[in-house]
């Protein structure tokens, strides 16, 4: 793994700041958040599906416009980029999606290289002439992620794990300074999302990679993430490293206790 | 209290207004046959003969000069092949940018999606035969005005089926282009093209398939093609030689037919 981070500091990668989010004028589905997201490691936002986790994340590489606030990595608040230099941020964030939102009908070597499309010009991504290094590269992530076989074979004919693995592929590709996986294990089965899971920790530990995961799996969550944001109804609730977190907790951010 | 009586419930399929409304729907579709057959005019002498002049008309046909075939004829069919692929080419090229204001998704802004849906409509309302006598108005009579003939009437058919094809396509992958990134071109290279791709090919053989019937007609205005040479012979009543010229053209249809559903197969 030759991945750079730009980021050596154990200052925080991010710094959320008054953020608040409505699609809909009057109903605010992100209430004033304020996080840091450290330089190291997992952080991982739980809470009740539809409490604005997803919103959260995509805030934060602006696939969501935010309403008010600041989001602000280094100098820059990304929620004021515009134009060449929003896409030039968005080239230093990964993005795991819960669908893998892979091109299906590409292979999965272009899907993986797809993670350079920032970089490259055009004409190359056209004629399929990608720059040698960055091919070198994609055939060490896709060792990396356990599919050295897989390079010519379409990304359709491949199963959710091995899909997502490309999805983190695809993502790694891009060299990140900071990882989001919104829901990254939520269409696999309970092996596979455990596999995934270890697979994403170990290769971003390696490569120093911060990663803000959304996950509705709470144990899963304990089990990797060095920090625990919950959230219930766009505001957060609880913010801790995982052996904090106890029933009472899991009480306010999901309601309820019956299923406890 | 008694023992309960099942309930008296009736089970209609239509309620009383929507019989009415039924009723004057189905009547006004008899009336408006009725007016269309009145308004056609039929010249009952005329009807009243047609079995014979049709008779008279397959017996002058037979034998097809097939004699006839080559050189005019074939020379006239190769033409209509040139006008018909050319016009597929071009029209297909000016309705990719069309369809990318038409479609939804790509081009947010209502105003020019509707200025692209008027253009691929005025495209479609117009007949090709309409569309060739303009051209030839502009460039002469000839197999130029065919081509753009061609090419304008397959813009509207072309567009708007791409426009869909492109609305259907996946958001996901391209909303992941879009966190890397990717500029617009990229975006629509990598993650619209691949998932548009079959449709494109299926559209444009599709309309190359019509394209070959259509440019068959052309000539009678002068578009150059076979119809050229059809329209002679049926002013010089050289029947044998019009039966060659449509033999020849159910020959070119029915194997472009079966080339383009075999391609079609095979790219699905």
């Amino acid at each position: 793994m030759s991945a750079t981070p730009i980021l050596k500091s154990s200052g925080p990668i991010l710094r959320i700041e008054g953020l608040e989010k409505s699609y809909t004028p009057g109903k605010p589905v992100l209430r004033g958040i304020n996080l840091e997201i450290g330089a190291q490691g997992i952080t991982a936002i739980i809470g009740p599906s539809g409490t604005g986790k997803s919103t959260l994340l995509r805030c934060i590489n602006r696939l969501v416009e935010p309403t008010a606030g600041a989001i602000l990595m280094g100098e820059e608040d990304l929620a004021k980029l515009r134009g060449a230099a929003l896409r030039q941020a968005r080239r230093r964030i990964g993005m795991v999606f819960q669908e893998y939102n892979l091109v299906e009908r590409l292979t999965v070597m272009e899907n993986v290289l797809t993670g350079r499309l920032g970089y490259v010009p055009l004409w190359r991504a056209w004629l399929r002439k990608y720059p040698q290094d960055d091919i070198d590269r994609a055939f060490a992530l896709l060792d990396a992620v356990g599919l050295p076989e897989q390079a010519t074979r379409r990304a359709d004919a491949l199963s959710g794990g091995q899909r997502q693995r490309v999805g983190i592929a695809r993502a790694l590709m891009q060299s990140p300074a900071l990882l989001l996986a919104d829901e990254p294990t939520s269409s696999l089965d309970p092996k596979t999302a455990v596999e995934v899971m270890e697979l994403m920790a170990r290769l971003t530990g390696e490569a120093g990679v911060p990663v803000i995961v959304n996950i509705h799996n709470v144990d899963l969550a304990k089990r990797f993430a060095i920090r625990i944001i919950g959230m219930t109804g766009g505001a957060v609730v609880f913010d801790g490293p995982p052996e904090a977190l106890e029933s009472h907790h899991l009480r306010e951010i999901y309601g309820g206790e019956d299923w406890l | 209290m008694s023992a309960t009586l099942p309930l008296h419930r009736e089970w209609v399929r239509h309620s009383f207004g929507e019989r009415l409304l039924r009723y004057f729907l189905w009547l006004a579709a008899i009336a408006s046959l009725v007016w269309a057959v009145r308004s056609i005019e039929i010249i009952p002498e005329f009807l009243a003969d047609a079995p014979e002049q049709m008779a008279d008309l397959l017996i002058r046909m037979w034998p097809p000069d097939l004699g006839h075939y080559y050189p005019s004829v074939h020379a006239a069919m190769i033409e209509t092949l040139h006008i018909a692929s050319l016009g597929t080419v071009l029209g297909v090229a000016l309705a990719i940018p069309i369809a990318l204001l038409a479609a939804r998704n790509i081009c947010r802004n209502v105003l020019l999606n509707a200025v692209a849906q008027f253009l691929l409509v005025s495209s479609r309302s117009v007949n090709s035969l309409v569309w060739a006598l303009i051209f030839v108005a502009v460039f002469g009579p000839g197999p130029a005005a065919g081509t753009f003939a061609i090419a304008f009437r397959s813009i509207g058919f072309v567009g708007k089926l791409l426009a869909e094809a492109i609305e259907e396509a996946a958001p996901g992958p391209v909303e992941a282009l879009e966190a890397s990134g990717a500029p617009w071109g990229h975006r629509m290279l990598k993650g619209i093209w691949p998932q548009v791709q079959p449709a494109f090919w299926g559209i444009a053989l599709f309309r190359w398939d019509i394209n070959v019937r259509e440019s068959a007609v052309l000539g009678l205005v002068g578009a150059g093609g076979i119809g050229v040479v059809l329209d002679d012979a049926i002013n010089f009543f050289q029947w044998e030689r019009v039966a060659t010229i449509l033999l020849a053209i159910l020959a070119v249809v029915v194997v472009a037919e079966i080339l383009v559903t075999r391609i079609r197969a095979k790219l699905i």
